[in-house]
């Protein structure tokens, strides 16, 4: 362990910085600027962030002080920094989702989750990095550089939310926003050693998230602890009338529940393995991993059941067909006229429909634009049918599979992902071996369910593992019932936090 | 390709040998106070770009939040078209690139519109009424404003350039299509203007929109096609895009008439297309042809949830309907026991309302009539206004027939009294006594005047003695010239006569 | 099932607005075709009789009340343009109409 004083505040855990910060230990600024002394440090090499706001921050940081210093009641998350990735629009902070065709594109407006975080006074750090428009699973497809991963700097962060795992894992960041349209929370989560939770879909406004896929995107926490994400779903979650899909009721009790699992007891919880979701195609130390979770909630009196659910087989191709059709429309407002680059032809004559056609073909990068032809393709005239329709349907079969496996279990669970962090490069030219990291956080995304990652282990290759949880739509209080209980079980036989495990990583430049 | 064009057949002469077949499709954009999926002001006449959010600009990460006055409006329009209100419906996504489209794709609704299957009788001219039936009526939003700029100033490469003000993106849309109006054959035209005619009345009446066309509130394209006779298949058909007022309906499928039968004459086919509607000239120019590459990729609204509006709220919406126009027109015409023609230029005129207040004022029909069609409409001629504009109220027009139907003041007078109301002198009362207007009725006063005026005449005198009645409205000029108008005529009439018996 | 040629991804290209050089047609072109094949197996378990989700939860009639918010102030709407000119966003010359 560290041993200074700015060091030691950054390894503390987002509850424990807001109980000192309530009992006048430390100031907001000493927490923010630790945290900002950290990225100078060691996002050389991480490079988690896209963008950091070391000035924003620390006024937000000197205002929250000031109130506390003059007796005000705060939200109790006041003063305890997050990084935000950097799909979410921010007012007067740079915000590009990782594209080029975003470049120095500063929004006029806040999102609303980010509306939230700053009324309970959050100091933003920065803005995380992601595969371009979230469309990845290793961070790889940014326009801006690939994150690397705490654990081993040649490795994938996963993705597309490799920015704020990796500033969660490198301790950059006590709190971060993620969004999960595929598995791009859980599966960072996985690979980084750090939680993740993706909230049931409308439990968390989408408003001022660059959209990915309407009907699957979700924003939610990104964090070390379970506790953490509960306390910081909680900030941000909640009805938004500016999003139609907006749940009409709050979920409340996420961080009852979290401190209730926290005892480790799960008697009477039925826990159901989704059978379709492990075995062939994961890593023997994945397998082995989730077994021994498997033990310890027996352990904790909770009931182990199979369910099968025999359409997940096809989530993965409906998934992409519905994720391409969307981002296809989503994606057409970059065009270069209202707002980010703008590319001329070098030759011809110069029209806005030729405009947009450069600005597109030099603004996006190949992911993206294979996505894009791929929805195209899937939504026109004489394919919809085939393509987008019949994934429509296929998200109805799971569905009725998610509500059969909910009959029989509360909670249903598997590896989040099938491997740990492969190498950089090992699959950026494989896009199908890919697409293949999101099979187990697909299904949830289709059906709108909650879901979680908690790290659980580490698997032979000595990278960290995850272990997802998944809940009923509206259920996302069972998530951190199961996850924290996980979680103090496993701590207790690893005698502290997973991330303790993890190399210290080299540090530059000065701290104070 | 063809390089030239065929010539325009006479009117009458194509509608002899071909049957025509039009269709409609009208946008009225809606009077809610803020924009379909946002809260941006849809006031008229703003500076550029200051009604705008983050949602009417298509900026990233916004998402649109349905507004349900709009959703109400579509209702009330479906229902006063007699169509079957959807028991759930979604929006769609109309994907297709434009500058004006801040998203790139039109928020609309596709294959699930909220209205279908209705009708509406419309009134011809002559009183024939046509019943046209109604597909459907769908929600959807409207685009921005270009504006061109051209020349060598452009900024772009010094090319020719565009303005563009978002204000206008995201005002509600209702879209009325109906279905192929056929069996009208040369009256194609004329139902074309009255059923446009007959929307922005029912639009007025259920107060969805002010409807003014010259505002583009409301806006039509039509549909053309021709086939040898009525029995043949449906011909290709043209769209005539935004054509903005009802004498251009009308018009405008005329002209298409006339240039279709010369294509078809030549032997040619008529390609299905899009045209402009060219106000100046009367013509129709060649558009986008309809072809394969245009392939909107429709699919249903993500970011909207599927409206499904409950049985009771649509009947409760059926309950505050108000008679439609041409039912209510019918009941008035025979209340005040109009001619069909008087009853056209009152509709035409836009005076129905007016009269009906002024009758409620107390006014006979009639002279309710007189006043708004005579006097008045002069006056909004002159002043180049319409007339529920000029600063009069039917109440103050019914006062001040009042006081003719009580002698207290004659005709001439009458329109004295008009004058002073509309220069603002209060009302008809007010104005009577102000300028002194009443008319004098009281022998003694008159006797005197009649005397001068006779004693200053006596050549006429001795015509009328000679049995010539005509001279005596020289006289009662001249009496009327020295009361200041303020004399009963009639009156002055029979004191003359008495008076030259007498001498 | 399919075979998506190279004529293909350029006709996609077009309908997206998207330019693409010579070597990205080749490449997509092969890569879809890859995609395509392993995701048409959808069409295998769709069958007639089951219903399609377009939204992930069964919400209906969510309205906003008619009532107007603050605008973006013109300087912020135009903050981001590539360019603009008298309160409007300036744009290349449009050729074909709509
Ligand atoms: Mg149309
Ligand atoms: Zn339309």
């Amino acid at each position: 362990m560290a041993t200074q004083p700015s060091s030691d505040l950054t390894r503390r855990t987002a509850a424990q910085l807001s109980e000192a910060l309530r009992a006048g230990e430390v100031t907001s600024v000493e927490v923010t600027q630790a945290h900002l002394d950290r990225i100078a440090a060691v996002d050389g090499a991480v490079h988690a962030f896209l963008h950091v706001s070391a000035e924003e921050a620390l006024a937000t940081a000197r205002e929250v002080d000031a109130r506390r210093a003059a007796g005000e009641e705060l939200h109790p998350l006041a003063g305890v920094p997050i990084a935000v990735k950097d799909v979410v629009v921010t007012k007067g902070l740079p915000t590009t989702a990782g594209s080029k065709i975003l470049e120095g594109w500063v929004p006029p407006y806040d999102a609303t989750l980010v509306e939230r975080l700053r009324a309970a006074g959050l100091p933003i750090l920065g803005k995380t990095n992601m595969d371009e428009f979230a469309m990845g699973s290793s961070t790889e497809h940014s326009a801006y550089g690939t994150t690397h991963n705490p654990w081993d700097l040649d490795r994938i962060p996963g993705g597309s939310g490799g920015g704020s795992a990796a500033a969660l894992a490198a301790y950059e960041a006590p709190l971060a926003i993620g969004t999960d349209t595929g598995g791009s929370i859980r599966q960072p989560g996985a690979v980084t050693g750090t939680v993740g939770v993706k909230p049931t879909y409308g439990g968390v406004s989408r408003y001022g998230l660059i959209a990915l896929a309407s009907s699957l995107d979700q924003a939610g926490p990104v964090t070390r602890t379970v506790l953490d994400s509960a306390l910081l779903h909680e900030v941000i979650g909640g009805h938004d009338p500016r999003d139609a899909t907006s749940l009409p009721e709050d979920l409340p009790g996420l961080v009852a529940a979290a401190r209730a699992g926290q005892g480790g007891d799960l008697t009477g919880v039925r826990v159901g393995v989704v059978d379709e979701l492990n075995g062939e195609g994961y890593q023997p130390g994945v397998r082995a991993r989730f077994e021994e979770s498997l033990e310890l909630l027996r352990r904790a009196g909770a009931e182990v059941v199979h369910v099968s659910c025999p359409h997940f087989g096809h989530a993965l191709a409906a998934y992409y067909l519905i994720l391409p059709s969307e981002a296809s429309s989503n994606l057409a407002k970059f065009d270069g006229m209202r707002f980010g680059l703008r590319v001329e032809p070098t030759e011809g004559t110069v029209t806005a429909e030729r405009v947009m056609a450069a600005t597109r073909g030099q603004g996006f990068g190949d992911e993206v634009k294979r996505r894009i032809i791929l929805g195209t393709y899937a939504l026109s005239a004489g394919y919809y049918d085939a393509y987008y329709g019949s994934a429509q349907k296929v998200r109805t079969l799971i569905q009725q599979d998610f509500a059969a496996a909910f009959e029989q279990a509360d909670v249903l669970v598997s590896p989040t992902a099938p491997t740990t962090a492969f190498r950089l490069g090992e699959k950026l030219d494989d896009p199908l071996a890919m697409y293949l990291n999101d099979v187990a956080t697909i299904p949830a995304n289709l059906a709108g369910v909650p879901g979680m990652s908690v790290p659980n282990g580490l698997s032979e290759d000595g990278l960290p593992v995850g272990f997802q949880i998944l809940a009923p739509a509206r259920a996302d209080d069972r998530l951190y019932r199961v996850g924290a209980a996980l979680e103090t079980l496993l701590e207790r036989e690893w005698g502290g936090p997973l991330l303790n495990r993890a190399p210290e990583l080299a540090t530059e430049g000065t701290t104070r | 390709m063809s390089t030239t064009t065929p010539p325009l057949v006479d009117y009458d002469e194509a509608i002899s040998r071909f049957d025509p077949v039009i269709g409609i499709e009208v946008h009225v954009e809606l009077g809610t106070a803020t924009k379909m999926f946002d809260g941006a002001s849809t006031e008229f006449g703003a500076e550029p770009n200051t009604q705008v959010t983050p949602v009417s600009l298509g900026l990233p990460g916004a998402l649109p939040a349905l507004n349900g006055k709009a959703v109400e409006s579509a209702i009330k329009i479906g229902l006063a078209l007699n169509c079957e209100i959807a028991e759930l419906c979604r929006f769609a996504r109309k994907n297709y690139f434009y500058p004006d489209v801040p998203k790139n794709f039109q928020t609309s609704q596709y294959d699930e519109p909220i209205a279908f299957d209705g009708w509406i009788d419309i009134e011809l001219d002559d009183g024939e009424v046509v019943r046209v039936e109604i597909e459907r009526a769908h929600m959807e939003e409207d685009a921005g404003k270009n504006t061109h700029v051209g020349g060598a100033t452009g900024r772009i490469h010094g090319a020719e350039y565009s303005l563009v003000d978002y204000n206008r993106a995201g005002i509600p849309l209702v879209e009325i299509v109906t279905r192929p109006i056929t069996g009208v054959g040369d009256r194609a035209p004329e139902v074309a203007r009255a059923y446009v005619q007959t929307l922005r009345d029912i639009f007025r009446a259920l107060d969805v929109s002010e409807a003014r066309m010259e505002r583009g509130n409301v806006r039509a394209d039509v549909n053309v096609s021709l086939r040898a006779t009525p029995e043949a298949p449906l011909g290709t058909r043209t769209e005539t895009k935004n054509v903005n007022s009802f004498r251009s309906v009308e018009r405008a499928v005329r002209h298409e008439i006339s240039r279709q039968a010369g294509v078809l004459d030549a032997g040619r086919t008529v390609t299905q297309e899009t045209r402009h509607w060219h106000e100046d000239t009367g013509v129709t120019t060649a558009g986008r042809v309809k072809s394969d590459a245009e392939d909107y990729r429709y699919f249903p609204e993500p970011d909207l949830v599927p409206v499904a509006p409950s049985r009771e709220w649509v009947e409760e919406i059926r309950a505050t309907l108000p008679e439609m126009p041409v039912a209510r027109r019918r009941r008035l015409q025979t209340e005040w026991g109009y001619a069909d023609a008087e009853m056209r230029d009152v509709v035409n005129a836009g005076a129905i309302e007016l009269i009906e207040a002024t009758v409620a004022a107390g006014a006979a029909p009639a002279a309710a009539r007189k006043w708004w069609m005579g006097e008045l409409a002069r006056t909004a001629k002159t002043e180049g206004v319409e007339l529920a504009d000029l600063p009069v109220t039917p109440e103050q027009i019914g006062q001040l027939q009042q006081l003719v139907d009580a002698g207290r003041v004659n005709d001439k007078l009458a329109r004295q009294v008009l004058a002073g109301v509309l220069a603002g002198e209060g009302s008809p009362e007010e104005v009577v006594t102000a300028r002194g207007l009443e008319v004098v009725s009281d022998d003694g006063a008159l006797l005197a005047a009649v005397d001068e005026a006779l004693a200053a005449q006596p050549d006429v005198v001795e015509k009328i003695r000679g049995g010539n009645q005509g001279p005596v409205g020289a006289i009662i000029g001249a009496v009327m010239k020295a009361t200041r108008g303020q004399a009963d005529a009639g009156r002055v009439r029979e004191i003359v006569l008495e008076r030259v018996q007498q001498g | 099932m399919s075979t998506i040629s190279r004529e293909e991804v350029a006709r996609l290209a077009g309908l997206a607005r998207i330019d693409l050089t010579e070597s990205e047609l080749t490449r997509l072109a092969g890569e879809l075709d890859v995609i395509v094949d392993s995701v048409a197996k959808v069409s295998e378990i769709a069958t007639e009789d089951v219903a399609a989700t377009s939204h992930p939860l069964p919400l209906t009639n969510v309205f906003r009340a008619d009532v107007p918010e603050e605008p973006l102030p013109v300087a912020d709407a135009l903050a981001g343009a590539p360019s603009a000119e008298g309160g409007r966003f300036a744009v290349p010359q449009i050729l074909e109409e709509d």
